[in-house]
């Protein structure tokens, strides 16, 4: 018999970045065998992120929307935009990682890798147009992060990190699949533009089915952006990882949460919009609380960045509360600007672990200044932009979130985000107090590598031209996302 | 009551029992057991359904991949003290709590499920007459194949994930 | 599906098993008989014409014998575990093809449906091993229970290339596929590595590790006795000639064969010369280490299995 073949030329260029990416991470675990030298191998990831970004950028504008293999993968502006916020999130990753990893004696060819793989994941779930092939993309990109979260198999606390993720993450995706199946049932399909065509056509948008569905897929996507009260496992996660490795998922699969997260709400329950707004205003709320209060009882670096990343949840889901297109422009901005600061941040916390210490407590920035005015004065920048202060881009990103949600009439909402962003200031800036106004209490050697400056350079340049310039970026997200 | 009404039934009825059994175990070998009992009747559903494919698919996999290696785990564990103590955690009450609200939930929910007003291409009779593997093969190499393709590339994460987290490393 | 049907049905299946009992019962005689020629004995001579009537002596034998059950043995499992062998081996031949047109249940999935019960068949001696609560059985059981898993993967495999050749799972298809040549000419790696995956899966000399004797005094069933003793005799015999059956179907063409024997004698045949192939290689061969034949059937096996499958599929597009 006959097999009808439905798959073009067509198809496969489309996925073309992430077919890049997976056979680089291919060619990578092969390389790992014969070169001894782990360098390399980390550079030949960056290549083939790079050859990726290239990919994407052939893709970009080039074509409209698109959707390929049986309407599953979608390729639109609002797609590509992510992916490079994702390719940055692991070209940076990378560079943060390569010295770091040898000093925690885990540099295998495998991180690399998996770092691609998680990236791969984190696109597919950016262009899933089917439930299914989010589900997948999300556990690609789940799977990956759990293994890189439990690499230092020494440490006990990477293994109760590794552990508490896969099983809390384990977890969420029961919700998700449950949410998708009772969508499924009562819209008879998984495609998103054929559930929001069923809901409007068939009526259900009242239906509580369809109310239970939605509720569990955000309960899933919730987990793993971290909003409370669904954001328990982040603080042990981020702080028994590897820092790199905190780096790398306080921003990826958050970017990719929220990406899935704005083409379900909007594109497939766009009709529903009363009920889902509805249930993300409270834990938009609770997020930025619990994020900015329990941040300022934190003595563990890793541990505050934890929260703080829990609080820019919380911010970043504001944008999508505001349900216009300009509202999700802001949070995709926000996201991009975060994505800089975040990894800036954590790229300083890893240049103060050097052999033999840790560096982890906020103790050990007193003094910076004095010894390391350098690495003190780009900390000062990125805890400026986490805090949301002038002109850094972090004040950029929340004003135009703040914006839009005004301009969508919840100004009391934008007014509790204002206050709770004021409180994190207070522990962002007790970071810049220690460094700058306590004495040291010992020598700090910080572990420098070429790759690392690069790194840290291209972070604090961005979130100071983002800050400056703050026009080019916004009119490139807004191109992005117009034909959204 | 049709002959199908009675089928279902007892299906659903055993799965319900012997999933509380399962968890109610004390010995977790019988759990497993019971868990092998309770995929064999989810075999049977499947069967019912006209999925004769995933009925033994899911007896090869679940039964006898997957249930093999937990019970090769547990007995490798030796389990005996955890047999006598007691079983649940200290939050037991509030999961419990929760339990019964999702419980009370999705009861009432019931009755508000509405029935499509068309039913997809894939028909009963069509199925029957390609044979399910075949209609299952098809579908999965064309429609489904992007989706397919990702499983495969996460069965690779898993299985290098488990290499790298278990293999020994010369230092 | 009338009543009349289902009457039918059961007789036919009554029929089957009764006659393949009788088989398995003659299948420990005639291996009795093949090894003792082997090794230059007589094998049993006593029980009747040439000890034809042995097998029925040990059946009593076994029935009127003591059922002893160990003081800290799961009860519950240890009753139900010879039964599922038993079970799972008797349920594999209702897909099995024994002349044109003939077979209890002519299902699509015939292939899945057999490595389903063999899979759940291993339970039996994974459970009988651990219930007993002795050393010996639970070790047996152990090593079982890995070896079970680890071929499983192989046999599946090497089916794979009968399946794309015949582009079917139905066993009776599978046997009309191969009017022209047998598939163990078309698909000679494929039945490498499904006899050697046979040999594993139901327990056999050279991969009898589960009941090594010299090592664990009789394995998984040190702790059985009488006719729960009985039992997984039966189940190991019948498993091993329900294998061999699906061999012949799937490899040697069933019961095709030139037409002056009628198709069930030529089927009958082969299952006995692919049963007489068990006992040789069991009068030949020494058993394998443990870990050689995991390492065998994990870096082996699996990527020969994997190969094959690659190979014929691309044979069967170019």
């Amino acid at each position: 018999m006959d097999l009808p073949i439905t798959i073009t030329l067509m198809d496969i260029r489309a996925i073309v970045p992430e077919l890049t990416l997976i056979c680089v991470g291919l060619i990578i675990m092969l390389l790992d065998l014969v070169v001894k030298k782990k360098d390399l191998v980390a550079l030949a990831g960056i290549a083939g992120t790079v050859l990726a970004l290239f990919g994407t950028y052939k893709l970009y504008g080039v074509t409209d929307t698109q959707f390929v293999f049986s309407n599953m993968f979608v390729l639109d502006g609002y797609a590509n935009f992510f992916k490079v916020i994702f390719y940055i999130n692991l070209i940076l990753t990378i560079c943060i990682s390569i010295k770091y990893m040898e000093i925690e004696k885990s540099s295998f060819g495998e991180y690399y890798a998996l770092l691609l793989f998680a990236t791969s994941g984190m696109m597919i779930m950016a262009s899933a147009a089917d439930l299914i092939v989010l589900y997948l993309g999300l556990e690609l990109m789940a799977l990956s992060t759990y293994i890189l979260t439990g690499l230092m198999r020494k440490q006990p606390r990477s293994n109760e990190a590794a552990i508490k993720y896969f099983f809390l993450g384990a977890f969420s995706s029961a919700f998700l699949l449950y949410g998708i199946s009772l969508t499924y049932g009562m819209t008879g399909t998984t495609n998103i533009k054929e559930i929001a065509f069923a809901i409007s056509t068939l009526g259900i948008a009242d239906n509580p089915i369809m109310y239970l569905g939605l509720i569990f897929m955000i309960v899933a996507f919730s987990f793993k952006v971290a909003l409370a009260p669904f954001h328990m496992w982040a603080p042990d996660v981020y702080e028994g990882a590897p820092t790199s490795i905190t780096a790398f998922m306080s921003v990826g699969p958050k970017a990719a949460g929220f990406a899935v997260m704005g083409r379900i709400l909007m594109g497939a329950f766009g009709d529903m919009q009363a009920q889902w707004v509805t249930v993300l205003i409270p834990l938009a709320v609770l997020t930025m609380a619990t994020g900015s209060i329990i941040a300022l009882s934190q003595t563990n670096i890793k541990r505050m960045l934890a929260y703080s990343s829990i609080a820019h949840a919380g911010y970043i889901l504001l944008g999508i509360i505001a349900g216009t297109p300009e509202g999700l422009t802001a949070s995709v901005n926000y996201l991009m600007i975060y994505t800089f600061m975040n990894i800036g941040a954590f790229a300083i916390v890893i240049m103060l672990r050097s052999k033999g210490f840790q560096g982890e407590n906020l103790d050990d920035y007193k003094g910076l200044a004095k010894s390391h005015p350098v690495a003190a004065a780009l900390m000062l920048i990125f805890m400026f932009s986490l805090a949301g202060i002038p002109p850094t881009a972090g004040f950029i990103g929340k004003f135009y979130v703040f914006m839009e949600l005004i301009g969508s009439g919840y100004t009391p909402l934008a007014i509790i985000a204002i206050i709770f962003s004021a409180i994190s200031a207070f522990f962002y800036l007790r970071i810049v107090v220690y460094m700058y106004m306590k004495d040291a209490e010992q020598e700090i050697v910080l572990t420098q590598s070429p790759t690392m400056n690069i790194a840290l350079a291209v972070t604090s340049v961005m979130v100071l031209v983002l800050g400056i310039f703050p026009s080019f970026l916004l009119y490139f997200v807004r191109y992005s996302i117009m034909g959204y | 009551m049709t002959l199908q009404q009675i089928y279902f039934g007892y299906f659903a009825t055993m799965m319900t029992i012997i999933s509380l059994l399962v968890v109610s175990r004390k010995n977790p070998v019988h759990s497993v057991l019971w868990m092998l009992v309770l995929f064999v009747h989810m075999a049977g559903l499947y069967l019912f359904l006209n999925a004769e494919f995933l009925a033994a698919v899911q007896i090869i996999v679940y039964a006898g991949a997957i249930m093999v290696l937990f019970l090769f785990v547990i007995m490798l564990l030796n389990l005996r003290k955890e047999e006598k103590e007691f079983r649940l955690q200290k939050q037991w009450p509030v999961s419990a709590v929760t339990a019964v609200l999702f419980l009370v939930v999705l009861v009432s929910i019931l009755g508000k499920i509405t029935v499509l007003p068309e039913l997809g291409e894939y028909s009963i009779d069509m199925i029957n007459a390609q044979g399910s593997l075949m209609t299952i093969g098809n579908v999965l190499y064309t429609k489904y194949l992007l989706p397919f393709e990702i499983a495969s590339v996460l069965l690779l994460v898993a299985i290098v994930g488990a290499v790298v987290l278990a293999k020994k490393r010369i230092e | 599906m009338s009543a009349a049907e289902m009457i039918g049905i059961f007789i036919e299946t009554l029929i089957v098993v009764s006659i393949l009992m009788l088989h398995v019962s003659y299948v420990v005689y005639f291996e009795r008989k093949v090894i003792g020629h082997m090794q230059c004995r007589m094998g049993p001579m006593r029980v009747g014409w040439h000890g034809l009537l042995q097998p029925i002596a040990d059946a009593i034998k076994l029935f009127f014998k003591e059922d002893i059950i160990p003081s800290q043995a799961d009860k519950p499992i240890f009753y139900v575990a010879p039964l599922i062998g038993v079970l799972a081996a008797l349920g594999s031949v209702a897909v099995i093809p024994m002349w044109e047109g003939f077979s209890i249940a002519n299902l699509n999935i015939g292939i899945l449906y057999i490595l389903a019960l063999s899979s759940v068949g291993s339970y039996a001696v994974i459970l009988g091993g651990w219930a007993s609560n002795s050393k010996y059985s639970f070790l047996g059981g152990l090593r079982s229970a890995a070896q079970v898993i680890s071929y499983e993967i192989a046999m599946g495999l090497s089916l794979v290339g009968v399946m794309l050749m015949s582009g079917s799972a139905n066993l009776s298809d599978i046997v009309h596929a191969q009017a022209g040549h047998w598939f163990i000419f078309t698909q000679p790696v494929a039945f490498f590595v499904f006899v050697i995956a046979i040999f594993a899966e139901t327990n056999r000399v050279p991969f009898d590790m589960p009941e090594a004797e010299t090592e664990l005094v009789a394995g998984y069933a040190t702790e059985y006795s009488g006719i729960r003793f009985g039992l997984f005799f039966m189940a190991e015999y019948a498993g091993m000639f329900v294998m061999s059956a699906f061999a012949v179907t799937c490899f040697l063409g069933g019961w095709s064969g030139p037409a002056f024997l009628p198709g069930f004698v030529w089927f009958i045949l082969k299952v006995y010369a692919f049963i007489f192939l068990y006992f040789w290689i069991r009068a030949t061969l020494p058993r394998y280490r443990y870990d050689q034949l995991m390492g065998l059937g994990w870096k082996l096996f699996i990527p020969l299995a994997l190969a094959n499958v690659v190979f014929t599929a691309l044979m069967k597009i170019l």
